[in-house]
Order: structure tokens, then C-alpha cells, then sequence
């Protein structure tokens, strides 16, 4: 019979979460910067470009995620390609892509809800194209968009744990394994490690909202 | 010399010819007054006078220099066009104010990033900078406002914000400022006070195309008028003149129902 006491249990749990946030930390550090392109491909005025990115964001959020981990991670051996090795590349591979096409939307509608006298004045002013967005719109975007963002990184934390659909040992996984020991209270237990960082990025958001509320956008 | 000559201006939207045609000029120091009812092309005109729309002909000159010129209006370089246009100055209808910026900062973002293309801006940087926070001072000290230095957009009146933004188009100094019906979308008590403005830029002689609906305000402030309708030029003359004892029968009828309201 395996060590189930509560201290074998809690440092799993704690080990699977570590996995866990480690998805989270990477997939946003580089999806958010791959929305801004996605997003720019999408606005953009040559319509081939536009519309392959349009059905590529159609494409990734039409259909769940799951799948998506599943496909990025038996696709390419099953097409004779070199497998992926490492599940949890797989893993960062598909939820980088996957929250890349939310962002690109959120900052499409935090973009184009601008008013477009704010670039009109600033072209006025003889300012650069580059200017007007990086000294006047951006900051009022991310206002805009800071909601809806922190909607996204709650959800985010939360599907992290999908990444067990292709053997990730993050927590809910870890916990599964007590479970078919005999145990279920680890698994419940796995609710309060959310809940406690989505805490934390409430705050967090809660603190940026207040930091831009010297101005209304 | 004329300060602004505008040659055979047309622009056309969708095939509808908005503006037709249009030639006047002015001199430096003189207050145009441009009236005529909505969709009439006022603002279409002040628009492409201020690059915001291209249009599909004539020629735009000022202090005899051509800044635009249809035939060969692709051809020009995104900066010159760009430096072009500073020869104009625009203050909008709806303000169009950056919120996340102090009222001074309003007035002195533009002139921080246009001085960063002088070439003794890295030797000479904080007294640049220095000089472009006195002139903005300076300059909303003029339009009333040394109080609000430091508040921002959203705590201001309609009426405080339209100063900003004449003064946000002061600061670049252009050689003729352009006002899109600037006490359009003010509350009725609160147009005094920016029309005070112009009419006290009036009397330093600041060259000015002014927009308006404001028919008592025009005949008063403004040298001169032209009123416009389906996109021409109907009658131009001395403001007293146009809006006083207008020579067309379309521009009396439209002052006629002007002064019924």
C-alpha cells in the first residue's frame, strides 16, 4: 500500500501545481505578445492575410482545447512527422496558441472601440503613425481591455489542468492518482490551490484597474 | 501674399462629389468664417484642408508654397506630408482631448515628440523640454485655464476642454487655425467662454478658418465669410456683408431660416 498521509499528499499536490503555474507563466508571456500579431494580421488591409488569420482564430476558438492539446501532441507522429517528445511543450504549444487567438480578439475590440478622433487629433498634431498608437491609443486600450483580461488569465489558470488529457502530471492528475488509491479528499483539495491564485490575480487586477483610474477611456 | 490660396478643391466620397471645386484665399491675421447648412461640405473642406481627407483634386498652398497638390498627391513622402501639415492647426467639435494626460501634457505631448527630430535635442534636451512646459503654460495661461495645469480631461466642462484643445493647437503655432463648429457640442451656457477665446485670438490677429453656426459670432469676429452649399462656393465676401445683406437668394434663404429658429 502507498504513503497516502496528508504530507505525501500535499507535496504532490504542491508539485502538480508548480506544473501548473508554470503553463500559466509561459503561455501568457508569450501569448500575449503573439495576440498583438495575430491581432494585427486580422486588422490587416490585405485581405489574404486577414482572412487566413480570421479562420485561424475561428478555427481555435471553435473548437475546445482539449482537442487541441490532444492534436498538437499525437498529430504530427500520426502524420509521420517527428512526434513530440515533450508533453509538456505540446502543452505550452497548444494554450500559447489557443489564448493567442482569445487576446488577439480582446485587443481587436479594445482597438477598434477607440474613438477615431483620438488619431485624427493626433495625426493633427503632426505626430507618426507609430506615435499616435504607442503615446495615445495603447494606454487606452489596455484600460479598456484590463476587464476582460483578467477574465481570461482566471480562465486560464483553470484549463492549465487539461493539460492532463495528455499525461501532464499537474495537480488535478496528481490528485487523480489518490483518488484511485482510495482517497478522495485530495482531489477537493485541488479546488483550494485555484481558488487561493485566483484570489492573488483578483487582487492584482483589482490594483491595475485602480492604477489607471485617473483617467476615463 | 496670400498666407493660404486654395485652387479648384474637390473631393469626391462614394461618387458623390462633396466638394466641388472650391477656390478662396486668404491673408495672414484674417478670420474666415465658412457657413452653410449640414452636409453642405464645411467640415469635408476643413478636413481636407487638414490632411484628414485627400482630395481627388486641386492645390493647397500657404505663404505660397504648394503643401497640397492633388496630381502628385501619392508621391510625397509620409514625413512631408506629415511636417506639411503643421501648417495647419484643428480644433474638433467633440475636443477629441488624450484622457490619460494632464491638460498640460495635452498641450505639450506633440511639441516633446516633434522636438525629438531636432538635431541638438540629446545635447540640449531638459532645456528643450523645459521651454515646451513654459510655452504650454503660457499658452493655458492665455485661454484661462493656469488653474487646471494638472487635472485631466474628465474633470473639466465641455467648455474647459475646447480651451485645452486650442490650446493644444496653439502650442505647434500653426500659421492658420482651423476650428470645426467649436461650440457645437457644448451646452448652450458654456459656448461663451470658448467663443471669448477666439474672438480674443481674433484680435491678435490669428489667422483662423472658422466653422460655425454661431451666425451673431461670425458677422462679428470674422473679416470675412463664404457660405457654402452642396458642396460650393454660393457667396463670399466681408463677413458683414454675407451675413448681414447676403447677395444670393440661396444664402438668404438659409440665413432667413437660420434667424427664424
Amino acid at each position: 500500500m502507498a504513503n497516502t498521509s496528508a504530507g505525501v499528499v500535499f507535496n504532490s499536490l504542491f508539485e502538480g501545481f508548480w506544473l501548473n503555474l508554470e503553463i500559466f507563466l509561459v503561455t501568457l508571456l508569450l501569448a500575449i505578445p503573439l495576440g498583438l500579431i495575430i491581432m494585427f494580421g486580422s486588422r490587416s488591409r490585405f485581405w489574404p492575410l486577414k482572412w487566413i488569420t480570421r479562420t485561424f482564430v475561428w478555427i481555435i476558438r471553435g473548437t475546445p482545447l482539449m482537442l487541441q492539446l490532444m492534436i498538437i501532441f499525437y498529430g504530427p507522429g500520426l502524420l509521420g512527422l517527428t512526434p513530440m517528445k515533450s508533453r509538456v511543450t505540446a502543452t505550452l504549444v497548444a494554450f500559447v496558441i489557443n489564448y493567442a487567438a482569445y487576446f488577439s480578439e480582446i485587443y481587436r475590440g479594445g482597438i477598434e472601440s477607440i474613438n477615431r478622433g483620438q488619431y485624427e487629433a493626433g495625426q493633427v498634431l503632426g505626430m507618426t503613425k507609430p506615435q499616435v498608437f504607442f503615446r495615445v491609443i495603447l494606454l487606452q486600450v489596455i484600460k479598456r481591455i484590463t476587464p476582460a483580461m483578467g477574465n481570461e488569465f482566471m480562465t486560464l489558470v483553470k484549463d492549465t489542468s487539461l493539460a492532463r488529457v495528455i499525461s501532464v502530471a499537474e495537480i488535478i492528475m496528481s490528485a487523480e492518482r489518490f483518488r484511485n488509491m482510495g482517497k478522495i479528499w485530495p482531489l477537493f483539495t485541488t479546488g483550494l490551490f485555484f481558488l487561493i491564485f485566483n484570489g492573488l490575480l483578483t487582487l492584482l487586477f483589482g490594483y491595475l484597474e485602480r492604477k489607471m483610474d485617473y483617467f476615463k477611456a | 501674399m496670400a498666407i493660404l490660396e486654395v485652387k479648384n478643391l474637390s473631393k469626391v466620397f462614394d461618387k458623390l462629389e462633396v466638394i466641388r471645386d472650391i477656390s478662396f484665399s486668404m491673408e495672414k491675421g484674417e478670420s474666415l468664417a465658412i457657413i452653410g447648412s449640414s452636409g453642405s461640405g464645411k467640415t469635408t473642406l476643413l478636413r481636407c484642408l487638414n490632411g484628414l481627407e485627400r482630395p481627388n483634386a486641386g492645390t493647397i498652398s500657404v505663404n505660397g508654397k504648394i503643401v497640397f497638390d492633388a496630381q502628385r498627391a501619392g508621391k510625397i513622402s509620409a514625413r512631408e506630408q506629415r511636417l506639411n501639415q503643421l501648417h495647419f492647426g484643428l480644433v474638433f467639435q467633440q475636443f477629441h482631448l488624450f484622457p490619460q494626460y494632464t491638460v498640460l501634457g495635452n498641450v505639450t505631448l506633440a511639441s516633446e515628440l516633434l522636438a525629438k527630430g531636432r538635431e541638438d535635442y540629446k545635447a540640449n534636451k531638459r532645456a528643450i523640454l523645459e521651454q515646451i512646459q513654459e510655452n504650454g503654460r503660457e499658452i493655458l495661461r492665455s485661454v484661462g485655464l493656469e488653474a487646471k495645469l494638472d487635472a485631466y480631461p474628465h474633470q473639466l466642462s465641455g467648455g474647459q476642454q475646447q480651451r485645452v484643445a486650442i490650446a493644444r493647437a496653439l502650442a505647434l503655432n500653426p500659421d492658420i487655425l482651423c476650428f470645426d463648429e467649436p461650440t457645437s457640442a457644448l451646452d448652450p451656457e458654456l459656448t461663451g467662454e470658448v467663443l471669448n477665446v477666439i474672438r480674443g485670438l481674433a484680435s491678435k490677429k490669428t489667422t483662423m478658418v472658422i466653422v460655425t453656426h454661431e451666425m451673431q459670432f461670425a458677422r462679428q469676429v470674422a473679416d470675412n465669410a463664404l457660405f457654402m452649399d452642396n458642396g460650393v462656393v454660393v457667396e463670399y465676401g466681408k463677413a458683414e456683408e454675407v451675413i448681414g445683406h447676403p447677395h444670393e437668394e440661396r444664402t438668404r434663404q438659409f440665413l432667413d431660416r437660420y434667424f427664424q429658429q
